[in-house]
């Protein structure tokens, strides 16, 4: 059984850690430039200081495990080990992308990662993730799905549902919420009457976690007990990582109605310096892994950019299958 | 063949047993639950007593609690489950009790099932049937009494069915869950007691997406579904005794809508009778009888439409639910008006 992160084991994962969520930090800023050139349009929604959730949650699992993710999933893709190439592509709408580019920024979907569904609807992956997880069990297989949501997501209909099912069947899934503090432009505080959002678990009589969501060590931790308990037919895990996006809901929103300085004062608490401070790495190691990821980042948006559109010949194929 | 089903449905040979409607959909489900591990049942009390309708009865004993699943009273959670389940291997089969509880799953119905496939450049397969039981007659009231099976036939990506016999209740639902798309197959209630030929077997599984002419006639053309299919039938009998020759076609599929099928019988017959148990607005036969206006279609008379009134909605009271829903008297009148 491999895992999902790429680092051998026995070497330091968080070496490989600290790349990963490199990338999504540099991923992102190339789609903001990519979008003022036009090459990227419609709307993005970012996850930019979000990238620990990400890659600590993924690490957590194994490749035969599902994976539910939202429209703000490049950091849940990239860690899941999609290419960048696939994940340009896909926001780029040609063919070189993870849905051959009919999907768009808000559906990145890669069933060759086990990664079977993106969903720009709040809420609609999770009974996805339970019915994954059930069908896993009921086949006879220990893989277990994991479901990305978002502190919104905790409000609407399909989170109850699914949570109820999940803990009433025992289902082997663990439904990870990202509370960035906001659902869409509105503060938690308007929509939700209470700040941790594990609590709810009490309501399914299964566990409810909260974790650091800017450390990507405490995230992975904490995920890889409740995967753990999953593989071992133990039921559902709600783990609720505390975070922030530094940048609005999505692209046209410039996050005005935040509070002076708090982005401010999440940003001290980055989780990519977080690590690096961890890892005891010098400013020079910083410039040097930075400016490789650029390149990286950088030579994948321009191997995206060649591939041809789809045509409506091929994506007629994909209405339906018969 | 026995003279006695020289006059039942075109396909159904002398091995056809009587069976229910009921019995039908019981067989159908039985059968497919045999024939494929990955085929499982769920939805609300579907393995206990056999289900609110008995459609299930016997197959919680034969095939387990777990591949007959009951589930919470959340439609939405339910068919998304249904989804994951079905991009993981398996071939999940969902009941919705009543066709009126199928809005509360209208993101799983419009927004995930038909889109699944081609948001993901079709990646995946989608082999989800959702069974939905409707229709009026039952005294049920208002909000147990839709058919709704015009209600999601305009959504690209899904394909929808329904069953007006116990022999198109086995083979199309057959088809239904032997496709790899998502398929949203409605039954009618009021026909679950309802007997006929079957031919119960692997040889009857409904072709996707074709009509099916259950009597030819040569001088109208009645195209029904679900309760309006079996009056239709009733009023063809009534038509014969007067002498007029009516073909009653089954249109079966929504989407893909089988125009090709009923163009046909109506060339030959130049008169059509749309028969339907829901308002006619935005519904199949208005989309028919579009279709030909566009396409210039020369009638011996105008198309006429019997169709629940677009100014009421289904009453509990009794005898007002009966005037309401179409009969076969109806249906004949609107066919002899159409000769006149």
């Amino acid at each position: 059984m491999t895992s999902q992160v790429e680092a051998p084991r026995g070497t330091d994962r968080r070496t490989e850690w600290y790349r990963r969520m490199l990338e999504i930090r540099l991923f992102e800023d190339k789609v903001q430039e990519l979008f003022m050139q036009g090459k990227i349009q419609g709307t993005t929604h970012l996850c930019q200081g979000q990238e620990a959730v990400s890659v600590g949650a993924v690490g957590a699992l194994e490749e035969r495990d599902y994976l539910t993710i939202t429209y703000r999933g490049h950091g849940h893709a990239l860690a899941r080990g999609m290419s960048m190439v696939a994940a340009f592509g896909e926001l780029m709408g040609r063919t070189s992308g993870c849905c051959n580019g009919v999907g768009g920024s808000m559906h990145l979907t890669d069933f060759s990662k086990n990664l079977i569904g993106a969903f720009a609807i709040i809420g609609a992956g999770l009974p996805v993730a339970v019915g994954a997880g059930l069908s896993a069990k009921m086949r006879g297989t220990d893989s277990v799905a994991l479901s990305f949501s978002g502190d919104g997501g905790s409000n609407i209909g399909t989170f109850h549902e699914a949570l109820n099912m999940a803990a009433v069947w025992k289902v082997p899934v663990v439904f990870v919420v990202e509370n960035n503090l906001y659902g869409e432009y509105s503060p938690i505080r308007e929509t939700t009457p209470l700040d941790d959002l594990a609590e709810r678990a009490k309501g399914y009589a299964i566990p409810g976690v909260i974790v650091d969501g800017q450390d990507v060590e405490a995230v992975h931790e904490t995920v890889a007990e409740a995967v753990a308990r999953a593989r071992a037919g133990e039921g559902p895990t709600l783990v609720e990582a505390k975070t922030y996006r530094y940048r609005g809901h999505s692209r046209t929103d410039p996050a005005k109605y935040r509070a002076e300085g708090e982005l401010d004062r999440w940003k001290v608490r980055d989780p990519i310096v977080i690590l690096g401070d961890r890892l005891g790495l010098s400013e020079d190691e910083r410039k040097t892994l930075h400016d490789d990821v650029q390149a990286a980042v950088d030579a994948a948006a321009i191997e995206a950019e060649q591939a041809p559109l789809p045509t409506f010949e091929e994506i007629e194929a994909y209405v339906y299958a018969t | 063949m026995s003279t006695q089903l020289e006059s039942k449905p075109a396909g159904v040979g002398t091995d056809a047993a009587e069976l229910t409607y009921r019995e039908a959909i019981n067989a159908a489900l039985e059968d497919e639950l045999e024939s494929d591990p990955a085929v499982i049942l769920m939805g609300e009390d579907v393995a206990t007593a056999g289900g609110v309708f008995k459609t299930n009865e016997g197959l919680s004993d034969k095939f387990g609690r777990e591949r007959v699943r009951n589930t919470p009273i959340c439609e939405n959670g339910f068919v998304g489950v249904a989804l994951g389940m079905a991009v993981t291997g398996m071939r999940p089969v969902v009941e919705i009790m009543f066709s009126d509880f199928l809005p509360t799953a209208g993101d799983a119905m419009v927004n995930e099932l038909p889109k699944y496939r081609f948001m993901c450049g079709g990646q995946c397969e989608v082999p989800v049937t959702v069974r939905s039981i409707g229709g009026a007659t039952g005294r049920f009231g208002t909000q147990h009494s839709a058919t709704g099976e015009s209600w999601y036939m305009a959504l690209p990506g899904l394909k929808v069915a329904t069953a007006g016999t116990p022999d198109s209740a086995y083979s199309v639902l057959r088809a239904a869950i032997r496709a790899n798309d998502p398929v949203l197959f409605f039954e009618h209630r009021g026909l679950y007691g309802r007997k006929g030929p079957v031919r119960r077997g692997d040889d009857n599984i409904a072709p996707v997406g074709d009509a099916a002419v259950l009597r030819e006639g040569s001088d109208a053309t009645i195209v029904a579904t679900l309760l309006m299919l079996d009056r239709a039938l009733i009023a063809a009998e009534q038509l014969a005794a007067d002498g007029i020759d009516a073909e009653v076609v089954e249109l079966r599929w929504l989407r893909p809508l089988d125009t090709d099928s009923v163009r046909k019988s109506v060339q030959k017959t130049r008169r059509l009778v749309v028969a339907e148990e829901q308002v006619h607005a935005a519904g199949w036969g208005a989309t028919l009888i579009s279709q030909f206006a566009m396409e210039g279609f020369e009638w011996k008379s105008l198309p006429r439409a019997v169709s629940l009134p677009d100014h009421l909605l289904i009453p509990y009271t009794p005898e007002l639910e009966d005037a309401i829903v179409p009969s076969a008297e109806r249906i004949a009148d609107e066919v002899r008006t159409a000769l006149t």
